[in-house]
């Protein structure tokens, strides 16, 4: 799928709100694509526009080499399958019954299966890993179990395309962690052109082959992960001047406000990174090398119960964060 | 399983059916209903015209509304993803009572006279009303569907509109003469002996119409378990389904409806009957199942108001809640472990 000059937006009557103007980009089979924006920046917008199921303003969207709009629904449904957040009312459906919905572009009038879609059908169970629940009512689920679900009935929908809007929501770490593994497993075992919205930059960065980063100030960002972020693209994604990238660690982070600074050392990247952590929550600006000014307190960490806290020439050994943070409170 | 269920439903349907035309308020013999049955002529001329002209009328009426009802319903609380949608709870079988109203008035008769002596033409044009109230009804509360995401809120708009329905009707009962006010509460207690042996064909070919219709949507029913947006993903026309749909319930409450009066729970009950008794949703047995267990609990509640026998009718409508509303009640009370509520 390719776009050149896109606009997206909506019309209701008259009034045409634009989301985003001149988006291009393309989507590649094998790969998978996370698109990274705040809330209401368009992300659903340009899913639903991605999926026909709201018209572009203008520009083009081709799919194939087809434009979209050419495709009629039946066309659609065997090349784009979607994932959404919507709430169904599949409880009553084993896992089974559920994900056989998925082969309806495929079965004739009345949907009936035949040893094929069968065949297809438990593949893809076993793909996602839920195939010993496939008997299960789907109410039974877990809210992970239920997404590998709707993304095993997008497979067997069989779309060279799979569009998923934020499927990580609502998710603990574990499964989180699962489902975007399970995806790029899928992007690349099965040669599917994948996209989906998500809040969870962290496994974004880690798994996402591609990132699309939708923001006000640049609008759509595509490109490798890496590219972006040593690029320093990450930035301008919240357009927030008191929200950081921290490259180092591909995490966002609040900008301190230090009232207070302190001189902090140490020579362990991991000890460092987290005793800045705890005194940026006390509002402490950690300063790296000594400059003239003296009059700072300072820290030295050897070790996490060897902290040597240096305070209006006072110097106290520290075992434990604990210990540190509460003198500094005093 | 699920085919000894089926299998145990039929049974039921034909013993229910055999009943209705065996058992009624006057007292025939056993063997000479058989006679009449197989083409025998009756001892007394006056029975083989009460099992020809009457039960065998009545008891096919019960079959096919019930079936009817219990369809439209489960239609309904699929399309609005609300397990308590029914024709009678959305207000689309007071549409359908309105609309018979005002053709009754303009015709110059008395609601509720659709039974006595109307011409085809005339029964025709009281369909014809009844669906156009119906259809109404449920084209405006499809319209607010588009506007309200909240499905509790569209139930009680569709209440609302019930209520305007109710009250338009009681405005025509106001003017109408004291025999039309009389003959319109009769009918709606609601009755299966409405449709004579001459209406029958019609009304059971209107009704079939209205069944095959909601047979040839089992797919996209299923699809729209999963809410709109994956229904047309999944290359479904929704809006199409939505139409064909807004048809097929139309038509079998309005049909029922205009014939047999205004009849509560068997609309919003019996889905839940069978989807209790199948433990799925899945439309390719939950349709068909719920057909027959709508005819099978119709036939029941025509047996039990033919008990009193002599002594006269009990109304439908003082049978159908009290079989239909502990269900809902059930439902209700056990929703968490329900497993289509989720």
């Amino acid at each position: 799928m390719s776009a050149a000059d896109l606009t997206i937006g909506y019309r209701t009557g008259r009034r045409v709100t634009r989301v985003h103007e001149h988006l291009s980009f393309r989507l590649y089979p094998g790969e998978l694509t996370c698109l990274l924006g705040a809330n209401g920046m368009g992300k659903s917008t340009l899913l639903r526009t991605l999926a026909a199921s709201q018209p572009a303003l203008s520009g083009e969207l081709l799919l194939e080499g087809r434009p979209l709009s050419h495709y009629s629904e039946k066309e659609r449904s065997r090349r784009i399958g979607m994932v959404l957040t919507d709430k169904t009312q599949a409880g009553g459906l084993t896992v089974y019954e559920l994900v056989a919905l998925g082969r309806q572009p495929h079965t004739g009038f009345f949907g009936r299966l035949h040893r094929q879609d069968h065949v297809r059908i438990a593949e893809a169970l076993e793909a996602v890993g839920i195939a010993h629940k496939a008997q299960s009512y789907t109410a039974e689920l877990s809210d992970g179990e239920r997404q590998k679900v709707m993304i095993a009935k997008a497979v067997v929908q069989e779309c060279p395309l799979i569009l998923l809007d934020e499927p990580t929501a609502f998710l603990d770490v574990v499964s989180r962690i699962e489902i975007m593994d399970l995806l790029h497993k899928l992007a690349v075992e099965q040669n599917k052109a994948i996209l989906l919205s998500t809040h969870n930059v962290e496994q974004a960065l880690v798994l996402a082959d591609k990132l699309w980063l939708l923001s006000q100030e640049r609008g759509l960002q595509c490109g490798v992960t890496e590219d972006l972020i040593l690029n320093h693209r990450m930035d301008s994604l919240f357009g927030r001047p008191d929200i950081q990238f921290d490259y180092a660690h591909g995490v966002y982070y609040p900008i301190v406000h230090g009232c207070r600074q302190i001189v902090v050392e140490s020579e362990d990247d991991t000890l460092l990174h987290w005793t800045v952590n705890a005194l940026n929550r006390r509002h402490y600006a950690c300063v790296q090398s000594i400059p003239d000014n003296t009059s700072l307190p300072s820290l030295r960490a050897s070790a996490p119960d060897r902290l040597l806290l240096n305070q209006s020439g006072k110097t106290t050994l520290c075992s434990s964060f604990e210990e540190l943070l509460s003198l500094l409170v005093n | 399983m699920k085919y000894r269920i089926w299998g145990g439903i039929v049974l039921l349907l034909v013993l229910l059916f055999a009943a209705n035309l065996f058992l009624g308020s006057a007292r025939i013999p056993f063997r000479a209903v058989l006679g009449i049955l197989v083409g025998e002529e009756g001892e007394k001329t006056a029975w083989t015209y009460i099992v020809w002209q009457t039960r065998f009328p009545q008891a096919v009426t019960a079959l096919f509304s019930g079936a009817s009802l219990a369809v439209a319903g489960l239609m309904l609380q699929t399309v609005f993803a609300n397990p308590l949608a029914g024709p009678s709870i959305l207000g689309i079988d007071s549409g359908a009572s309105l609309g018979v109203a005002l053709v009754m008035l303009l015709c110059g008769g008395t609601v509720g006279a659709v039974t006595v002596g109307l011409t085809f033409s005339g029964y025709v044009a009281v369909v014809v009303g009844a669906f156009a109230g119906a259809a109404l009804i449920l084209g405006l509360i499809i319209f607010f569907s588009t506007l309200i995401r909240s499905n509790v809120m569209l139930l009680i708009i569709g209440m609302m509109m019930g209520y305007i329905a109710s009250s338009a009707i009681s405005l025509l009962n106001f003017f109408a003469t004291a025999e039309g006010v009389f003959s319109y509460t009769m009918w709606g207690m609601g009755d299966f002996s409405g449709v004579s042996a001459g209406q029958l064909p019609f009304f059971c070919g209107i009704l079939s119409v209205g069944l095959l219709l909601a047979l040839l949507l089992m797919k996209p029913l299923n699809a729209l378990l999963l809410g709109e947006r994956y229904a047309g993903n999944l290359g479904i026309n929704v809006r199409r389904v939505r139409v064909v749909l807004l048809i097929s319930t139309g038509l079998l409450t309005a049909v029922t409806t205009a014939f047999c009066g205004p009849i509560a729970f068997i609309g919003l009950a019996v889905p839940h009957i069978a989807r209790l008794l199948l433990g799925t949703s899945n439309h390719n047995f939950l349709l068909p199942v719920t057909m027959l267990c709508g005819a099978v609990i119709a036939l029941l509640c025509n047996l039990i108001s033919v008990l009193p026998g002599s002594a006269g009718v009990i109304p439908l409508n003082a049978i159908t809640p009290v079989l239909g509303a502990p269900v809902i009640i059930y439902v209700i009370v056990n929703q968490r472990k329900i497993q289509y509520f989720h």
